[in-house]
């Protein structure tokens, strides 16, 4: 088993979200991109942490995932908001603090 | 092993392939069932790096709670079901150079930083006991700092969701 395969693997992913958060304009559609993203940083921490035989890594991909469900919870509950007030989420409407 | 060579390989092309019709979709609620896939493969690789416990987490929060919440999102901020016609920005072809490009950079540093070192094959599974232990004693401070994270997002929730 390579290091490396875990890690490109990684890395692929993170891509693929990053595109989705670049072309996606529905909102709840942006916030799965972010998903994507912060998935493939958890592969790479359990992949250190297996190569360096320690723990710790394993803590920290916990952490992400509380966090994680911590950031869906309230930016789904902007995206009602913004939906409420604007009977849209495109995330390219919002455009008002724009100079 | 040969045998975690070829679970890695499946998975992993499920997972790619899941992905990429996640950012591809017209429909929002497939987009969030391809996520599903995404989500069970990653708790599946965890595994195969000897991460039950976070394989476990990984099951419940994303495919359980997680999805659960897209797919109220979904569901409260949709006018009508079926396809949508708008679910892409009008430049989305500008992400395709830009992650190409960091894909590019990303896969050069890591060909030329871990080249072809190997995983041990034989390491033990780390057990619950560990991970607690790592989390009750040394890991403690960041513990109450995430708890107080999760009341705050729960409390911010709320307040930002209700209607008045």
């Amino acid at each position: 088993m390579l290091i490396n395969q875990f890690l490109l693997l990684g890395a692929v992913l993170f891509c693929i979200g990053v595109y989705g958060v670049i072309a996606r304009r529905n909102a709840v559609m942006v916030l799965m991109s972010i998903e994507l993203i912060l998935n493939s940083v958890n592969i790479n921490l359990l992949a250190f942490a297996l190569r360096n035989g320690s723990v710790d890594g394993h803590i920290f991909a916990l952490y992400i995932i509380a966090v994680a469900a911590a950031e869906v919870g309230v930016g789904l509950a902007l995206v009602l908001l913004v939906y409420r007030n604007r009977r849209s989420i495109a995330v390219d409407e919002l455009s008002e603090m724009k100079g | 092993m040969v045998a975690q060579n070829i679970a890695f390989g499946i998975v992993a092309f499920l997972m790619i392939f899941g992905a990429i019709r996640v950012v591809t979709v017209k429909n929002v609620v497939h987009a969030a069932l391809w996520l599903v896939l995404v989500l069970s493969g990653a708790a599946a690789q965890y595994i195969i790096l000897t991460a039950e416990f976070v394989a476990v987490t990984q099951v419940l929060v994303y495919v359980g709670a997680v999805m659960v919440l897209f797919l109220f999102g979904t569901m409260l901020t949709r006018a009508q079901l079926g396809q949508e016609k708008d679910v892409n920005n009008p430049t989305w072809y500008l992400g395709i150079p830009a992650a190409g490009l960091l894909l590019t950079v990303m896969v050069i540093a890591l060909l030329s930083g871990f080249g072809d070192e190997e995983l041990p094959t034989d390491a033990p599974v780390v057990s619950t006991q560990q991970v607690s232990d790592e989390i009750f004693g040394p890991y403690l401070l960041p513990f109450w700092a995430l708890s107080f994270v999760l009341l705050v997002a729960v409390i911010g929730a709320i307040v930002l969701a209700r209607k008045d």
